[in-house]
This record gives C-alpha cells, sequence and structure tokens, in this order.
C-alpha cells in the first residue's frame, strides 16, 4: 500500500496554490502566478502518474481494490451518518486522476501565454487552482456527501472562470445560468443523497453500494418496498442523483447551460466545459455503477436513453452553430452523450460490462482530442479575435502547428483508425449492439453527423478561403507555451487508443479483453467517413453549397439553428412564470395582505382609540352619566339574565 | 468561569461610554470592550470544552441569587452548548458591530451606548436559566432597537422603528402571558427553566401555553405571518442595528422557542409541530420567491433573512436530534453571515449612496475587497459548501429526513427547493451590483477602510471556521440537543 500523503497531496498541492494567489497574488506574485500554479501543477501530476503506476501495477489476484486511502469524520449527523472526508482509491478514481491533473497542466502551462498581460492574470491562475483542487476532491470522494460538497465546489470555480471577464454583460449572465441550472439539477441530488441515506443507513459510497446492491438485507427490502407513484424509493433515489448528474454534464434538457459557458477564457472551456467537468455526471453515475445495474436497471435505462437522445440532439445542432466554440460545446455535449449511454447499455460485471470500459475509455480519449480541439480553437480565436466561422478561413499555412494538430483532433473524434477515438467509439458501439439496437443505430448516426460537424469546423477555420499568407497585426501562433500543450495533447489523441484499457478499468475491477472485429467496425467507420466526404465538398472551397442546403431544408434548419428554442422556453418558464407567476405576487402577497393586516391593526387601534378617547373628558357630570349607566345596566343584567 | 462577567463588562463598557469624553474615546473604548467581550466568550468556550472533558454534563458554570423569594424569582445563570454557541455569535457580532459603525457622527456616544446595551441584554438573555429574569432580558434587547432606528434610521425610520417596536413588543407580551400560564399551573411557584422542565404541566397549560410562547418568541424570529417587522426594520436600521437585529435579535427568538417554548413542553412540541413545519416552510418557500422581487439590498438581505430563519423554525419543528442541532447551527451560521451582509451592504452604500442593485454595476473594479466579500457572504447565503450556510442547511435536512411519512418529505423538499431560489436572488444581486460594466461615477470610489476590513475579518473567521471544520460545533451543540431529545421522546 503506497503512502496515502502522496495520495493527499494531489488535491492539496492545488488547494496551497488556491490560497497563495487568492490571497497575496494580487500584491505579490502578479508575474509569477502562471509559473508558480504551473510547478504546483506539474508536481501534482507526477504525484498522479506515480500512484497510477503503483496501483496498476499491484492488482490483487487480476483484481484491482478498492481501498480508502484515508478519512476523516467533518460532520457527524448520527451515529452512522456522517460526511466523511478521504480517497477512495480504485481504477477509475485513480484514472480521473490522471486525467484531471494532466489536462489542467496542460491548460495551465497554455494559458501562461494565453492570458498573459491580463489585469487579473493571479486571480485566474487562482481560479483555476481552486477547480483543479475541487475536481480531484470530486474524483476521489469516498463519501456521498462528500462528492456532493465538491460537486458544488467545481460548480462555484466554473461560475467564476466563466465570469471572468466580469464586465461583459454576456459572461455575468453566462455564469449565472450555468450555476442556476446546475443548482437546480443539484437539487435533485441532494434530495436522492437525503432517500439513498435514509435507506441505506450510511453515506459511505462502499458501505453504501454494498448494502443496497445485497437483495437479502433489510435495509434494501425497506427501499424496493416502500415507493411513490408506483416507482420504489431505491429507483426514486438514483433517479435524482442521476438528475444532478445530468445538469453538470449538460444533458438535455439541462444543456443549456454549456454553450453559454463558452463566454470564459477558451483554456478554461478546454480544462472544465470539454474534459473534466463536464463528465462529472458520467463519473457518478460509474461511481455508484453497481446499484444502477444491479439494482434500478430500470434507471439505468433512462440514462442510456438520455445519453442517446443528447448524444444525437447536441449533433444536430452542432451542425448549424457558426461559433467555433460553440460547435465545440455541443460536440462536447454529444460525446458526454456517448459515454452515458454506453454506461446505459452496460450490465455489471465480465463480457456484458463492456459499457462501463467503454465508457470510461471514452471520457479517457474525449478528454486528450476535446482539450486539444478547445486549444486549438483558442490559438485560432487568439489570432483572429473572433469567434465565428465567416472571420476565418485558410490558416492553415499562417497556422501550422495548430492545423496539424487540430486535424488529428478531428480525425480522432471522428472515429478514424488508428486514432484514439476510433478505438473507444467502436468499444461503445459494441457494447450499443449488444445492449439495445436502437441505440446502437442512434449511436452510428450520430457518429456520422459528428464527422460531418468536425470537418465543416475543420475545413471552414483552416482551408474554404485562399491561404492567408500575412495578417496585419502578426503575432505568431502564441510561443512555445501555446504550442507545446497542443503537441503533447495532439500525441495523446494520436496514440491513447493503443492503450488496452479493459485490462485496467472494468465495471468489476477484474480485467476485461476486449476483441477487435473488422466487421463490425467496418459500418461506423464508413460512415464516418462518408461524413468527412460531404464536408469536405461542401466546405473545402467557398461555395453556395452550404447555404443552399440550409435553404432547402427550410424550417427545419431553422429549428435546429435556434437549438430547437429550448433557450426561449427556458425563459418563457423561468420569466414568466417564476418571477411573474410566483415571484411577483408573493411580494405582492407580502406587502400589500399581510402587512396590509399589520398596517390595518395599528389603524384600527389607532381609530379606536380617537374614538373613545372622548371619554376621558374630565367633566364630573358626564363622569356621573356614565356611572349611573354603568348602574343600570347591572341591574339590568342581574334582573334578567343572572337569574 | 464567572459567568456574570458576561453581563459586567458591557455594563462596564457602558458606563464607560457614557463617560467618555469625546468621539475617539466613545469609540476607542466600545472597540476594547467588544474586544474584551470576544476573548470572554472564546475563554468562556475553552473552560466549557475543559469542563465537558473532565466529564460535565447539562447545564455548566451556575449560579443562582434569590431576587424576590416571596414569587420564588431567582437570579439563575448557566449556560450548555447551545447558549455558548449563541455567545460567541453574540461576541462576533458585536465587535463586528461596533468596528463598521465608526463613521457614525450623529450623537456618537448614545449609538454606541444602545449598541453596548444591546449585547448586555442578548448575553443575560443566553444565559438566563430563570424565565423571570430571562423575560426582563428579552425586553432589554428590544427598547434600544427602536431608538437606534427612530435616531438614526433612514427612510422611512418612523413607521419602520414604531411597527417593529410594537411587533416585538406584542411578541414579548404574548411571550409574558404564556410565562405567567406556566408559572402559575405548575405545581410548585416557580420561574426556574430546569424545575419546570422537570415538573409535569397538565396537557391543558401545555396545550394553552406552548402556543404563545412559540407564537411569541416565533415574531423576534419572522415567523410566518408575523414577520413584517424585518423588511422594513432592517432596512431602515442602522447597519449596526441591522446587524444587531438580524445577527442577534432574531436569535433570541430561535433560543426562546428551542429552551423555553420546546423543552418545557414537550407534549405540546409534539402536538403542533405539524404546524410549526407548515408555517416555516411556508417562509422559507416565500421568503425566498419574495427576495427575488426585490431592488434594494438591503431588501434583500431582510427578506432572506425570513427565508434562512424558517430553516430554524423547521429543524425546530422536524423534533429529530440532528434537525434540533441543524438549527441551532443556522442560528449561529445566519447571524454571522446576515450581519456580514449588512455590513457589505452598508459599505456599498456609503461610497455609492444607493442600495438598488440597478442602480450599481462593475463595483468589483473599484472596490475588489469589499465586492469579494460580498461574493463570500452570497455564496454563503445560497450554501455553498466550505461556508457556514452549507453545513447548517444540510443537517437540517438531513435531521428533517429521518421523520418518515409523506407530510414530513414534503415540507423538506419544500425547504430544499429553496436552494435554486436563493442562488437566483444571490446571484442575481451580486451580477448587478458587483458585475457587469462600471458607471463612470463609481470608477474612483474608495476600497474598504481598516475598521471595515476588521470587521469583515472578524465574521468571515467565524464563517469559515463553522463552513471548513464544522465538527467542532456539531460536537458542541449535540450534547445540549440531546437533552432536550431525551426530553421530548420520554427517556
Amino acid at each position: 500500500m503506497m503512502n496515502p500523503v502522496y495520495i493527499a497531496l494531489i488535491p492539496l498541492l492545488p488547494l496551497a496554490g488556491f490560497l497563495m494567489l487568492g490571497l497575496f497574488g494580487r500584491k505579490f506574485f502578479k508575474e509569477t502566478s502562471g509559473i508558480i500554479a504551473t510547478l504546483l501543477l506539474l508536481t501534482a501530476f507526477g504525484l498522479s502518474v506515480y500512484v497510477a503506476y503503483d496501483y496498476f501495477t499491484h492488482a490483487n489476484g487480476g483484481v484491482y481494490p478498492k481501498t480508502i486511502a484515508f478519512q476523516y469524520t467533518w460532520l457527524r449527523f448520527t451515529d452512522t451518518l456522517s460526511i466523511d472526508m478521504g480517497a477512495l482509491i480504485d481504477p477509475i478514481s485513480v484514472m480521473m486522476l490522471l486525467v484531471v491533473t494532466f489536462v489542467s497542466l496542460m491548460v495551465h502551462i497554455y494559458s501562461l501565454a494565453y492570458v498573459k498581460g491580463e489585469e487579473r492574470f493571479a486571480t485566474y491562475y487562482a481560479y483555476l487552482m481552486l477547480f483543479t483542487f475541487s475536481m480531484l476532491g470530486l474524483v476521489l470522494s469516498s463519501n456521498l456527501f462528500q462528492i456532493y460538497i465538491f460537486w458544488e465546489l467545481v460548480g462555484l470555480s466554473s461560475f467564476l472562470l466563466i465570469g471572468f471577464y466580469y464586465n461583459k454583460p454576456s459572461a455575468v449572465a453566462a455564469c449565472k445560468k450555468a450555476f442556476i441550472v446546475t443548482r437546480f439539477a443539484d437539487l435533485g441530488f441532494l434530495i436522492g443523497i437525503l432517500i439513498l441515506s435514509f435507506y441505506s443507513g450510511t453515506l459511505d459510497f462502499a458501505t453504501l453500494i454494498n448494502t443496497l446492491t445485497t437483495p437479502e438485507s433489510a435495509a434494501m427490502k425497506n427501499a424496493v418496498t416502500a415507493s411513490f407513484l408506483g416507482v420504489s424509493a431505491i429507483s426514486w433515489g438514483m433517479a435524482l442523483v442521476f438528475i444532478g448528474g445530468a445538469g453538470k454534464s449538460a444533458m438535455f434538457p439541462l444543456h443549456i447551460w454549456l454553450p453559454d459557458a463558452m463566454e470564459g477564457p477558451t483554456p478554461v472551456s478546454a480544462l472544465i466545459h470539454a474534459a473534466t467537468m463536464v463528465v462529472a455526471g458520467v463519473f457518478l453515475v460509474a461511481r455508484l455503477f453497481p446499484v444502477f445495474a444491479l439494482t434500478t436497471p430500470a434507471v439505468l435505462e433512462i440514462v442510456g436513453w438520455v445519453g442517446a437522445f443528447s448524444a444525437i440532439f447536441a449533433a444536430m445542432i452542432a451542425c448549424t452553430q457558426t461559433d467555433i466554440k460553440r460547435v465545440l460545446a455541443y460536440s462536447t455535449m454529444s460525446q458526454i452523450g456517448f459515454m452515458l449511454f454506453a454506461l446505459g447499455v452496460s450490465k455489471y460485471g465480465g463480457e456484458n460490462g463492456l459499457g462501463f470500459t467503454a465508457s470510461m475509455f471514452h471520457l479517457f480519449t474525449h478528454a486528450m482530442f476535446k482539450a486539444l480541439l478547445f486549444l486549438g480553437a483558442g490559438a485560432v480565436i487568439h489570432y483572429v479575435h473572433s469567434n465565428e466561422m465567416k472571420d476565418m478561413g485558410g490558416l492553415r499555412k499562417l497556422l501550422p502547428i495548430t492545423h496539424i494538430t487540430f486535424l488529428i483532433a478531428c480525425l480522432a473524434i471522428a472515429g478514424v483508425p488508428p486514432f484514439a477515438g476510433f478505438f473507444s467509439k467502436e468499444e461503445i458501439l459494441l457494447a450499443a449492439f449488444n445492449g439495445n439496437k436502437t441505440i446502437y443505430y442512434v449511436a452510428l448516426l450520430t457518429s456520422g453527423l459528428t464527422a460531418f460537424y468536425m470537418f465543416r469546423l475543420y475545413f471552414n477555420i483552416f482551408w474554404s478561403k485562399e491561404p492567408a499568407t500575412q495578417h496585419d497585426k502578426h503575432h505568431g501562433e502564441g510561443g512555445f507555451a501555446m504550442m507545446m500543450p497542443l503537441v503533447l495533447l495532439a500525441i495523446g489523441a494520436a496514440a491513447a487508443g493503443f492503450i488496452p484499457f479493459g485490462n485496467f478499468v472494468s465495471s468489476d475491477g477484474a480485467k476485461l479483453e476486449s476483441h477487435f472485429h473488422l466487421a463490425f467496425s467496418a459500418a461506423p467507420v464508413l460512415i464516418g467517413l462518408s461524413g468527412i466526404l460531404l464536408a469536405f465538398v461542401m466546405y473545402k472551397k467557398q461555395s453556395n453549397k452550404a447555404t443552399n442546403l440550409a435553404n432547402s431544408l427550410g424550417g427545419i434548419y431553422k429549428t435546429v439553428y435556434h437549438k430547437f428554442y429550448i433557450d426561449e422556453l427556458y425563459l418563457f418558464i423561468t420569466k414568466k412564470i417564476l418571477f411573474n407567476l410566483i415571484g411577483r405576487p408573493a411580494a405582492w402577497f407580502d406587502k400589500n395582505v399581510v402587512d396590509g393586516l399589520v398596517n390595518a391593526t395599528g389603524n384600527a387601534t389607532t381609530m379606536i382609540s380617537a374614538k373613545i378617547k372622548g371619554m376621558q373628558s374630565g367633566r364630573v357630570q358626564q363622569y356621573a352619566a356614565y356611572f349611573f349607566a354603568g348602574v343600570f345596566g347591572l341591574v339590568l343584567i342581574f334582573l334578567y339574565i343572572w337569574k | 468561569m464567572n459567568l456574570l462577567l458576561l453581563l459586567g463588562i458591557p455594563l462596564l463598557t457602558a458606563v464607560l461610554v457614557l463617560m467618555s469624553r469625546n468621539q475617539q474615546q466613545v469609540k476607542w473604548v466600545s472597540f476594547a470592550g467588544a474586544s474584551v467581550q470576544l476573548i470572554l466568550s472564546l475563554a468562556l468556550y475553552y473552560y466549557f470544552q475543559k469542563a465537558s472533558a473532565s466529564g460535565a454534563t447539562g447545564m455548566l458554570f451556575q449560579q443562582t441569587y434569590s431576587w424576590f423569594p416571596t414569587w420564588g424569582i431567582n437570579f439563575h445563570v448557566g449556560v450548555d452548548g447551545i447558549a455558548l454557541a449563541m455567545i460567541l455569535l453574540t461576541a462576533f457580532v458585536v465587535l463586528a458591530g461596533v468596528l463598521v459603525s465608526w463613521n457614525v457622527e450623529k450623537m456618537t456616544k448614545e449609538f454606541y451606548f444602545l449598541l453596548i446595551l444591546l449585547s448586555f441584554g442578548a448575553y443575560g438573555f443566553f444565559i438566563s436559566l430563570d424565565l423571570f429574569i430571562l423575560f426582563f432580558f428579552l425586553e432589554i434587547a428590544v427598547i434600544p432597537k427602536y431608538l437606534l432606528i427612530g435616531i438614526w434610521g433612514s427612510g422611512k425610520k418612523e413607521y419602520s422603528a414604531n411597527k417593529l417596536a410594537l411587533m416585538l413588543m406584542g411578541g414579548s407580551a404574548l411571550v409574558l402571558v404564556g410565562l405567567l400560564g406556566v408559572y402559575f399551573s405548575g405545581e410548585e411557584r416557580t420561574f426556574d427553566l430546569i424545575k419546570l422542565s422537570q415538573l409535569h404541566l397538565s396537557p391543558l397549560t401545555q396545550k394553552i401555553c406552548f402556543p404563545l410562547l412559540f407564537i411569541g418568541f416565533g415574531v423576534f424570529t419572522a415567523l410566518f405571518p408575523f414577520h413584517t417587522w424585518v423588511p422594513d426594520g432592517h432596512s431602515s436600521a442602522p447597519t449596526a442595528g441591522s446587524m444587531f437585529l438580524a445577527g442577534i435579535s432574531m436569535k433570541l427568538g430561535g433560543y426562546g422557542c428551542l429552551r423555553v417554548a420546546t423543552f418545557m413542553m414537550p407534549d405540546a412540541a409534539h402536538q403542533y409541530a405539524p404546524y410549526i413545519i407548515v408555517l416555516s416552510s411556508i417562509a422559507i418557500l416565500y421568503g425566498a420567491f419574495a427576495t427575488m422581487m426585490q431592488k434594494d439590498l438591503k431588501y434583500i438581505n431582510a427578506y432572506s433573512s425570513i427565508s434562512h430563519c424558517g430553516f430554524v423554525l423547521l429543524g425546530i419543528g422536524m423534533l429529530t436530534k440532528t434537525a434540533l442541532t441543524g438549527a441551532v447551527m443556522q442560528m449561529v451560521s445566519h447571524g454571522l453571515m446576515t450581519a456580514l451582509f449588512f455590513a457589505v451592504i452598508g459599505m456599498v452604500y456609503q461610497r455609492t449612496h444607493t442600495r438598488q442593485v440597478n442602480e450599481m454595476g462593475g463595483l468589483m473594479k473599484s472596490m475588489p475587497f469589499i465586492t469579494t466579500i460580498l461574493f463570500i457572504v452570497g455564496l454563503c447565503s445560497l450554501g455553498l459548501p466550505g461556508l457556514s450556510g452549507f453545513v447548517a442547511e444540510m443537517t437540517v435536512f438531513m435531521g428533517a429526513w429521518q421523520n418518515p411519512g409523506m407530510f414530513y418529505r414534503i415540507a423538506t423538499i419544500a425547504a430544499c427547493m429553496s436552494i435554486v431560489v436563493t442562488a437566483v436572488y444571490i446571484l442575481r444581486a451580486i451580477g448587478k451590483t458587483a458585475m457587469g460594466p462600471i458607471k463612470e461615477e463609481f470608477k474612483n470610489l474608495p476600497d474598504a477602510s481598516w475598521n471595515e476590513k476588521l470587521a469583515a475579518g472578524v465574521l468571515l473567521a467565524g464563517i469559515l471556521a463553522i463552513g471548513l471544520a464544522p465538527f467542532w460545533l456539531n460536537d458542541l451543540i449535540t450534547p445540549g440537543t440531546e437533552i432536550i431529545i431525551n426530553k421530548l421522546t420520554g427517556k
């Protein structure tokens, strides 16, 4: 067993960096903050590699153990329910350690050049460090509530980084939207936690999974028999937890925050909104996978359908967008859909657990090529100072390294062999083919769309127009700091597919052999290639073909271009219903009815006292009159009522 | 440790303030006094932990002096973890309140005198174990507020001062009737809380007196629908006044509901719990929705206080150990958070001369420190982990969920829903004030001065101490709530 200090240091180093730069960055580390942060991250990455190496070379009889490296009680609710802060080490958390620290390191290096000269340079790095810390805490979580805590913290850092350019109204709107939409999803997560903890009597992952997958346990019997609206309590719990995951992972219909989140600096999009935070939902489902697969397969099926629908839905929108970052955002959503439906069609253990391995594999490769795409897009945006495709074109000569690495990433995501995406996507498709045929065909179609929109993007940026030779304000590709991460990630995007992933990550911890069938691969590869070919025909040279096609599709195109009007629907719900139908009446009611009653009481008191104050006149005759009236009254009462 | 020190120091400070010759002296004397209070409360915590470690339980450091033997009134004081948590809260808020009032020019001496007097009343209330003196201190904590708002307030201050004083007086009148009811119906004529809790009050007494006491104290803690003094009172009060009002006074009510009403009359507590739950869930959601429509920063925080104090009452109504602990935590957390919120609003107002969110924007540029604090306190309000609000709310939720049954579930889910609404109004408020393009006239506004930084630092320290390491507060409170729960469940 390795020293837990090493594991603890991985999240703690970024935390230390955050505190240092957050508190003193402005004053003392204005120039050096980037270097400090990068060095800390480099150390964390080195430690992660060491931990991963150590972990994966010490399989226990062919099975990777789940161990708790350390754990401290943070808040004790009852004797059995407590929030513990700890580190759970198993194949997926170790894999996530690698992904998070590696991509974060790349982004840290890249930002040295990209964010240089920014007034809040130190703050930027402080936020990046805060995010990295939170994300590492999330993946290491050993307790259901711990993951919720870090879940909120990554949400916070995402909010801060989307709103980094805080004086831009669009950025402010985007960061609020991201936070509130995910918060809404987290409400589901929270209630899910309450339900699961109530029935399992614990918040600890290991115990919880154990309890909820043992059909004989008393807790399980309660959880299955207790039902609401005909659905068992445990299913409600798992479904609600999944809602939290769907919000973070931008699944339909909670995806609306992701495209707007592109208001943040591009390296941030690469780190948070492509490679790491948005896959937290996938990670959460994977973390609780035994419960999903063994106890609530119906909920797992929903997960699959949500993933599949989001995949094709987002891919369609991606084909119509003109802002290159938004294309990438929808592409991210679509790819996360792949990961989720891969989990959805998977079973627990053995050969049928292929979907689980495939999902994690795709998460891994996607982190490489999607981060690369974003960083490449960042280099392009840095160069042309615009996010719009129409301002680009013919950049292949001016940005040679960006061009080549971007092409590699496009080939990877399109699933062209032998690039990384091919292998992970093949596994996913195979799992879908074995698990659910409808999802398989949806996925196949989506693969074609993916290849098409990615190469639409590629041709529009780097070809389309005549190759420009020199921009008036030439400042190159951004230098070594920006190019090195591109090259490193490109190596990953090209070669990560050859990792025998099933040897490391599987649903039950045992090794899983993955087989490739040439015959099976033919269909997806051909579909992918035809997507590329279509994009080539339409966008290689500037032409009217795309516009003509859009015009001939008419209303359909318009609907897709407007993202199926989901944003408008949300706007309607929040503005018209939440504000006008609930908020406004509540405020009105409070001001006029409740407070009105209070004021009325006050006024009534004043009025009555005004009316009766004449009685205290000081005139003896009047008092005498009252006196006799009183006596007379008492006599009457005595005579007629008392008897 | 002698608890009377907690009363002596504020009294001494008040006297010294009155004797001071100039404004500077007044301020420094108050500052010194408030600092000593804080040190004293921390020392109390230290000795309390020491005594607990050596096995002492229940009310510690008790002292009894005969006060009015004919009527069975004793000056009886003592603290348990719950009271101690409230004392710590008071000390933090008082020090910060003194610091942010540094610029009060008008009748400085009287202003500080009243502030110190309020803290005297609050400490007295929290340490009282005799209902009569408890009531006495409750009144001391009300009257200065009337003057604070009436004299140093802003806006429609006379109206607000009247409203607040009358509603709170109404509340205390109910409390008094309830107390007398308990006093006269017991087997023994006593006001002693401990003794009364051991007597078995007849079902009829409980049935009548519990609502009187609970509603009476509830008015203080913004029990729906007796909450309307909150928005007007807070928004008209001077900064330190709002901080005291929301940070401490509202907690007097919550503490009274728990320590007096619930503890003394467990049967009635069970009987009335559903009503409490319904009213507090309404307050939580309704307060949050009403906040969403507010445009004045002080109104935003005042309405959100209604929502947040709903968690205190919800926790009490749920009657589980975890929920009660959560209720107390929420009192401490909300006290610190809302005091800091009002302090920041005061700082912003002093510079921009407006509290309307629509008239601000981009303040992060000119006042990074103040807006950072605004961010943090806003995040605390919306329950972000690492800050105190999260810990308290989650404890209430976990405690509430332990009650099986659809009714409790629905109430808890309704309360949970407020975390989304809170996020909406907090982010809206922060987005409009701190973010966005900055106006020309706000470009050169100065950032926080030393006293403001210190005030914010004091409260922030408390918020972080709970948010990052909640176990100490949990361990402090739980023995106290355990006693109450054992009594409730008849153990």
